[in-house]
């Protein structure tokens, strides 16, 4: 394709988009009489509404269909591709590291976001502090893992040979023999974690900042009068207080982990007993064409985390609720 | 962690002062320990980008032998890996920067204007079952996308748009429909029932209502969900991989910078002044609208 052939695409998109869309609000604007709100109220809604069903509603409903027959999706096999995620080895392994990146990420990227908030808290330089670390955030999780590809790299410790990768570097400057990281089963995982851990840890912050600084301020005071240390306000005032936001913030991070994919796919690849769930459904799904497989994947990423989105959901209410 | 209102000499620690006196001292203490604490969090959270930003501007040969940290003790800078990696070799960046920047604006602009209308739809006209349907697509926000992928790409396949813009543009305005209506549905719902009612009484229907009060009184929230959405769809990976990774015609930035980063022996004066490309557009979007990218991103954060 020719830039002129792509360009054409977009025209052509935006003009039979905008022909639907004028065509929609016509018919809604002709609607008169006593069945106005019908007509309008079904114009407004139903090509939003079409398009769910097509393309979310009814291809959840046939992966879950799915998940219970065979690669080619031709065979009744029952509960077996489940059976298989919780018993073969590999399978396994995956399940463990999922387990590790839901239970590690959020709880590190909160607390190093909620002291790194409380630190630079009403400090001269906080705004500029601040966006130090939520600047991750707009990084993709791609940019991020090639970012931190390059701290892990290692060259093999030879004479002449330099190291290029810093925390290699930093090993020999220490006097220590320098470790191809990535390949170290089963620490390699806490790597990529770390990946995200920095991500996250700004989202963590901004929120938790947010709260921290509406903790009514007579509250604040009159424990400063009573001569509470800085160490004590924190846990008897900062984090009770904030508590509801804390909560949103490890589901928020807990669902977004769970879901991670492009960090292990760059980094790894999933190899090296590194893959989570969300990159062996798309290497079962994709490369290896296991849909049954691939499938139910999906639906265990899918039950994991339905629970957790209507925990945020109710913990979030209770926030707006103040 | 201000100290001014303390006067000086309340620093040494270890004695037994009157209260407020050690006080002052314990919280001057902390205080500088807090200070470092927060310069080695902010120094570890950016030296990483640092490095590789640093590394994107040296000569090939420096990249390939030695650390960017050696720069300090020889400097040597050039835009040559920019140029190579843009528009150098059979495959030049700049072919995929065009392809996000293709993925990227109908991807946004789609799910926003069905979402608008949609929200206008369940906030102010009144249908059977309206309220079941909303809380319907409400609901629809737990599905994880991994879920619905593959069957709708049999369903594009089928339909012979496999290949095309159009399978990422539709995908992407799919999966942010959920969340897009449910957040413009609530700020769509705060806006005053007497504005619509003076607007009724003057003769206006709801096309009307819609294009000339809602849709200028909305623009604050769609402006974050837009940033949100922008953000999501410049930095995705699996559904660019899923619905455009087979050619390289539609595939954009990131599908390319993975399959750079995943070849052994990565080049990096190759792969650093990449990942840079795609990572300035978000980074000028981030500093020009922080307000709104914060704000979208708070309401977004449980998207799947």
């Amino acid at each position: 394709m020719t830039l002129l052939d792509k360009l054409l695409q977009l025209l052509v998109a935006v003009a039979v988009f905008a022909a639907v869309m004028g065509a929609v609000l016509f018919v809604a604007d002709r609607a008169r009489g006593r069945r106005t709100d019908l007509v309008s109220g079904l114009a407004f809604t139903a090509p939003a509404l079409l398009l769910l069903l097509v393309g979310l509603l009814y291809p959840a409903g046939r992966t879950a269909v799915q998940s219970f027959f065979d690669a080619s999706s031709a065979g009744f096999v029952g509960l077996d591709n489940y059976v298989r995620i919780f018993t073969q080895p590999d399978l396994v392994v995956v399940l463990r590291n999922t387990l590790l990146w839901v239970v590690i990420t959020p709880i590190l990227s909160t607390a190093i976001g909620l002291v790194y908030a409380v630190l630079v808290d009403r400090t001269r330089f906080e705004s500029f502090a601040k966006a130090l670390v939520f600047l991750p955030m707009a990084i993709s999780f791609v940019g991020a893992a090639i970012i931190w590809k390059f701290v892990y790299e290692y060259r093999p410790n030879q004479q002449n040979i330099q190291q290029v990768g810093l925390l290699n570097q930093v090993l020999v400057w220490l006097g220590l023999e320098p470790v191809n990281f990535i390949l170290v089963e089963p620490w390699n995982n806490l790597l990529l974690i770390v990946v995200m851990i920095w991500i996250q840890a700004g989202f963590a912050m901004t929120v938790l900042s947010a709260a921290i600084k509406a903790i009514p301020s007579d509250i604040v005071e009159a424990a400063r009068l009573d001569g509470v240390g800085s160490v004590r306000m924190f846990f008897s005032i900062t984090l009770p207080s904030i508590r509801p936001a804390v909560v949103v913030v490890i589901t928020a991070i807990s669902i977004a982990v769970l879901k991670v994919f492009d960090i292990v796919r760059t980094m790894t690849g999933g190899q090296f007993g590194t893959s989570v769930v969300a990159n062996e459904f798309y290497r079962q799904t994709f490369r290896l064409s296991d849909l049954g497989m691939g499938s139910a994947l999906a639906m265990i990423l899918f039950v994991l985390v339905v629970p957790i989105v209507v925990y945020n959901v109710r913990q979030m209410r209770k926030v707006d609720a103040r | 962690m201000t100290v001014v209102d303390n006067p000086p000499g309340t620093t040494a620690p270890g004695f037994a002062d009157p209260p407020s006196r050690s006080a002052a001292a314990k919280k001057r203490l902390t205080s500088s320990w807090a200070s470092l604490a927060a310069l080695v969090i902010a120094v570890l959270w950016t030296i990483p980008t640092f490095g590789l930003f640093l590394t994107s501007f040296r000569p090939e040969r420096d990249v390939q032998r030695t650390g960017w940290w050696t720069f300090f003790a020889n400097p040597d800078l050039t835009l040559a890996n920019y140029g190579e990696v843009l528009f150098g070799g059979s495959q030049p960046l700049s072919g995929f920067f065009v392809n996000s920047v293709l993925v990227t604006i109908p991807s946004v602009f789609i799910p926003i204007i069905l979402a608008t209308m949609a929200a206008y739809g369940f906030a102010w006209t009144r249908f059977p079952l309206r309220d079941t349907l909303f809380v319907a697509v409400f609901a629809l926000q737990i599905v994880p996308l991994q879920v619905a992928l593959l069957p709708l790409l049999e369903i594009f396949v089928g339909t012979g748009l496999n290949g095309t813009f159009w399978t990422v543009w539709i995908a992407h305005s799919i999966f942010a429909l959920p969340l897009a209506i449910f957040l413009l549905h609530n700020s769509m719902r705060d806006i005053p029932a007497e504005l619509v009612e003076a607007a009724r009484v003057d003769g206006a229907g709801h096309v009307r209502i819609f294009t000339t009060i809602m849709v200028p009184l909305m623009k604050p929230a769609i402006a974050a969900f837009a940033v949100f959405q922008f953000l999501w769809v410049w930095n995705d990976l699996l559904v660019a991989l899923v619905f455009a990774g087979g050619t390289l015609d539609v595939a954009p930035l990131t599908v390319r910078l993975a399959n750079l980063a995943g070849n052994r022996g990565s080049n990096w004066y190759l792969l650093a002044p990449g990942a840079f490309i795609a990572i300035i557009v978000p980074l000028v979007v981030f500093l020009g609208l922080q307000r709104y990218f914060v704000r979208g991103l708070l309401a977004g954060s449980v998207k799947g």
